[in-house]
């Protein structure tokens, strides 16, 4: 059996050396919903009605900035490969740049989300509905980008054809997860958009690994 | 790279060899009549060739003639247009996590990442080989990288990357190392101590796959030569 720890220690490292790969875009996040105030008027009413498009779509695009370069590097130096050809220690390694990407790029959304809520006026229901959308969407999120990124990992350019691949596949978060902030501002149960979003994170749970080791393997092959 | 500190002999890895799963001299891999092609074009067909435990199998050609891809339709990574791989005379598609675990696979590239120090990439090959984790300087200073063991991949030089890399055959416990082009950018030394290891590996059991263009100058009964011919 082979154990998750030294994999996940090894990203971790990746990243504490690699900062730009997981700052990018956590401070892409901060910039666009800083200028958001700017660009549609400090009006207090119109930033708390528009501010659950506006945060999901902004952790929507972030996420899918950081996923570009998550296989690059071990596809070209050839680790994916010898990787496949041992086959055990496939799902362990996916599993751990999974945990990995969730660290770094859906955790500080969460942990950044009181500042947004400071910057859009969003009331302290809405603020709760949205930590716990992110809580539950951001894992979401990584799977989806980490699905995304093993099938494009041989393409040179697969930058567009990632965000092409991926964001169908984000918009029933994105519709589930603006719904239930939405019905948090106005006082209403959200408990089912909340009850859906668990679910799809579960399902993507159970698939995606797997199909995160196939899409390697049909890469290298 | 000359030792910085000079290495007692008490401080060498000591390697201990366990037996392994398939005797010596006992049928390891057989191909049966490969046929690759790779964009319209025909590398080889027909290609049969057996390797028993204890045996070197050098793949020879020229650039291009299906070397690597005949490697990696041995190491599994790819399948054969035509023909079957058998291990221990099963195919391989029914037995493959046995033959994946008993095989040592380095390719081309050389599996290190250039941001990571030569411990810790060590350290993450050992933990995908289901190893303990283990104090890796006195294997990199019999490999001519003491003091060097802390620093970023991306400093060494491409000699020294190769060594990085092949150190993982120090602890592998595979009994089938499939290895391609795993002389490029060594020195002489490395190459006379890699070709010493081998013919340890070999003696003990273990069989070889490799793909080089410099005459092997080890002397070993079970030597075997395969030369693909560049087709158009």
């Amino acid at each position: 059996m082979v154990t998750l720890g030294p994999f996940l220690k090894r990203e971790l490292r990746l990243l504490a050396r690699q900062k730009a790969d997981w700052l990018n875009p956590v401070l892409f996040f901060i910039i666009v919903l800083s200028l958001f105030p700017l660009g549609v008027g400090p009006e207090p009413n119109l930033l708390r009605i528009i501010a659950p498009g506006v945060i999901w779509i902004a952790a929507l695009l972030s996420v899918l900035l950081a996923a570009e370069r998550l296989f690059k590097d071990d596809y070209r130096n050839g680790v994916v490969e010898q990787l496949v050809a041992s086959r055990q220690p496939l799902l362990a390694f996916v599993l751990a740049k999974l945990l990995a990407n969730w660290l770094s790029t859906g955790l500080p959304l969460v942990l950044l989300s009181p500042l947004v809520a400071l910057l859009l006026n969003v009331d302290m229901p809405s603020f709760i509905a949205m930590l716990l959308t992110l809580l539950l969407g951001t894992p979401l999120l990584s799977l989806l980008s980490v699905l995304g990124a093993a099938l494009t990992v041989s393409a040179d350019k697969g930058g567009i054809l990632l965000a092409l691949l991926i964001l169908p596949l984000y918009i029933p978060l994105l519709i589930f997860a603006s719904a239930a902030m939405e019905a948090a501002s106005m006082a209403l149960p959200y408990h089912g958009q909340l009850a859906v979003m668990l679910a799809m994170l579960l399902f993507a749970l159970a698939l995606v690994p797997v199909a995160v080791t196939s899409a390697l393997k049909i890469n290298v092959s | 790279m000359r030792a910085i500190f000079p290495i007692v002999d008490s401080q060498r890895p000591v390697i201990k060899h366990q037996p392994f799963s398939v005797p010596v001299g006992q049928l390891l891999l057989q191909a049966q009549s490969l046929s690759c092609i790779r964009q319209d074009r025909v590398l080889f067909e027909q290609l049969s060739l057996q390797v028993h435990a204890g045996e070197l199998l050098q793949v020879a050609g020229k650039n291009g003639a299906g070397k690597s891809s005949l490697l990696r339709l041995l190491a599994g990574l790819a399948t054969p247009d035509e023909g079957q791989l058998l291990y221990c005379q099963q195919p391989v598609a029914d037995v493959a996590t046995d033959y994946a675990a008993n095989l040592c696979y380095i390719g081309h590239q050389s599996g290190i990442h250039e941001q990571l120090t030569a411990l810790e990439n060590l350290a993450f090959w050992r933990a995908a080989a289901e190893l303990p984790p283990a104090d890796d300087f006195a294997l990199l200073a019999t490999l001519g990288l003491a003091g060097l063991e802390d620093i970023p991949c991306r400093m060494l030089s491409a000699g020294q990357q190769r060594r990085v890399s092949l150190a993982r055959l120090w602890f592998s416990h595979s009994q089938l190392w499939i290895l391609d082009e795993p002389f490029t950018a060594l020195d002489q030394s490395a190459i006379a101590m890699l070709q010493q290891f081998f013919l340890q590996h070999l003696t003990c059991g273990g069989a070889i796959i490799l793909t080089t263009h410099q005459p092997l100058s080890m002397v070993y009964d079970g030597l075997n030569t395969v030369e693909l011919a560049y087709r158009w």
